[in-house]
């Protein structure tokens, strides 16, 4: 596995908040890589993310969604080498300016693969801003966290496990 | 439908609440036959654990008929009757899949609060606090079952309920826990507590080749009851058990030390007093007396093995024991699902009748008194179980 690319390269400056998570996941590398490089796959484990989607080339939009705020931007995969990784930024003009890559690689002892996440968030103005800086805040790190656990979850067992809409007395 | 509802300490209440729904794929609904109430439903009770909320519905040993499956479950359908085990797990993580089942990655959804906890994420439980997921539990007419394809265990027509409602946690915790003592020919096993999981811990060790199996507690229904089970039986009075046990084991000591009791101790050593004075004051939640009693008592290179719960730091175990005697300490919620089908085989082969440990029948409306006659062992209260859709009597 090669050296991990320093993602805050990625985003212009010092401003935004990154975060940083390793997980392993039961499954095999390549079917890991393959839920991933469809990043349609996202909004199904990543609470703030409502849709992704790609315009069949390297261009996916990302709608996120903060409390009631939705912010939208298109970003550019520039980097999928197949099992190993995987890296997206947004493009110039958008309203988050933001960047992401996994990496990859099959974890020892056929305990399917190691996955390393680094993203980053550094909203450039507007009514974004706010909204932005609070959910990729102080929580970024939790939501990413949050996100992951489903993610293996997800790609473990086919569901991610819930009890909302359980029954149960009055509170 | 009725559901036990916990709304705090010494507060549980009888509530009409919405029937359950399948909310994921691997889902089923079961109508409950049969459910039970725990000794760990009185740490709930006793509001010892941190992390539940008003109106949550309790119960983890219930069994029942499946009415209603998901669209990813295969192995059930309508109308087969099951004993859930009350650890929830997912069949394909790396703990599972080693048989660690109650250790499982993906079926708690408090999952990144458990690992804030425990430093890494637990199973989910029925009707537990919410650092376990905090799923609606089977004190209650009907329940959903997550991850259905992998715990229920189908019960042949044969076997009536109350011989195999307990293979959903005691029979199995206790049989663990005698397992964990790695038991050779000619031991002797010593179990600190006689309520259901000492109970099934003592007939377990018998099962797996123990020669003799020492029983302890204050309570001497639940004495008498292990004497039925083969024991030898001792008055919990102090300090004098391990002098007790040494001179019973001609100064050996037991080989294996099981703690059924766990954080609710009563004990009646100055550090028992203690102990209840720290949890009395918020300053520990737990009461370790019968943890020191066992690491103190139990022979050189010997095991103690702990099911009983303990949910904090513990205070002054004395580790040192450990150390100079090389002793092996295993514990862990129970890996139900490693268990279910050896054990109902047990059942079916007439070895043992898990049934001897009830004392009381109740209706579910009936429910809060059966935790209150439990918590104060009133009326020889051993295991009370619960039958959901029995008509209530009138008084």
């Amino acid at each position: 596995m090669k050296r991990p690319r320093r993602v805050a390269s990625l985003v212009k400056g010092g401003r935004g908040v990154s975060c940083q998570k390793t997980i392993v996941v039961n499954r095999p590398v390549q079917e890991v890589f393959s839920f991933w490089r469809h990043l349609e796959n996202l909004p199904k484990f990543m609470k703030n993310v409502q849709s992704v989607s790609s315009n069949g080339g390297n261009i996916t939009h990302w709608i996120v969604k903060i409390d009631s705020t939705t912010v939208e931007w298109d970003a550019e995969t520039i980097e999928a080498r197949a099992n190993e990784v995987l890296s997206w930024q947004s493009l110039p003009a958008a309203e988050v300016d933001s960047a992401g890559s996994i990496w990859f690689r099959p974890a020892p002892g056929n305990r399917g693969t190691v996955v390393k996440v680094a993203l980053k968030y550094a909203p450039v103005g507007g009514k974004a801003t706010v909204k932005i800086a609070k959910l990729f805040g102080k929580d970024a790190n939790a939501i990413m966290e949050d996100d992951l656990l489903r993610f293996k979850s997800l790609i473990e067992t086919g569901e991610i496990p819930t009890t909302e809409g359980q029954p149960h007395g009055k509170r | 439908m009725k559901a036990l509802c916990w709304y705090g300490k010494h507060d549980v209440r009888v509530e009409k609440v919405p029937d359950p729904k399948i909310l994921n794929p691997h889902d089923a609904i079961v109508k409950i036959t049969t459910s039970a109430i725990c000794g760990s439903d009185l740490h709930l009770y006793d509001g010892l654990i941190p992390r539940l909320e008003k109106g949550d519905i309790l119960g983890h040993e219930f069994m029942g008929e499946v009415v209603e499956t998901g669209p990813e479950v295969k192995n059930l359908k309508a109308g087969d009757r099951v004993v859930v085990p009350f650890t929830i797990s997912c069949g394909q993580c790396f703990f599972c899949q080693r048989g660690m089942w109650s250790l499982c990655d993906n079926t708690n959804p408090s999952a990144r609060e458990s690992e804030m906890v425990t430093g890494y994420v637990c199973s989910g439980l029925y009707g537990y606090s919410h650092v376990y997921g905090g799923y609606a539990g089977g004190q209650a007419q009907y329940a959903r079952v997550p991850f259905a394809n992998v715990g229920p265990i189908k019960i042949p027509d044969g076997i009536p309920d109350e011989k195999a409602i307990f293979l959903s946690d005691i029979f199995p915790t206790g049989y663990m826990a005698a397992e964990n003592c790695d038991i050779k020919p000619g031991d002797t096993i010593a179990v600190w507590g006689c309520g259901p999981v000492g109970q099934f811990a003592i007939r377990s060790a018998f099962l797996l080749g123990a020669e003799r199996v020492i029983a302890i507690d204050d309570v001497p229904e639940r004495l008498e009851m292990a004497k039925e089970g083969g024991a030898d039986a001792v008055a919990a009075d102090g300090d004098e058990v391990f002098e007790t046990l040494k001179e019973m084991t001609g100064g050996m000591g037991p080989d294996g030390c099981i703690d059924a009791v766990g954080m609710e101790a009563h004990g009646f050593t100055l550090d028992a007093r203690l102990d209840r004075f720290k949890q009395a004051m918020k300053l520990s939640m737990d009461r370790p007396t019968v943890l020191r009693q066992a690491l103190r008592s139990c022979r050189k290179g010997g095991t103690v093995s702990v099911p009983g719960v303990y949910a904090g730091f513990l205070d002054k175990i004395p580790f040192g024991l450990v150390v100079a005697k090389a002793l092996t300490i295993r514990t862990g919620q129970t890996h139900v699902q490693r268990y279910l089908k050896p054990l109902l085989q047990k059942i079916q082969n007439n070895e043992i009748d898990p049934s001897f440990v009830i004392t009381h029948r109740l209706t579910l409306e009936n429910a809060p008194l059966g935790y209150k006659a439990f918590l104060k062992k009133a009326d020889k209260c051993v295991k009370v179980v619960l039958k959901p859709h029995a008509l209530q009597q009138s008084e």
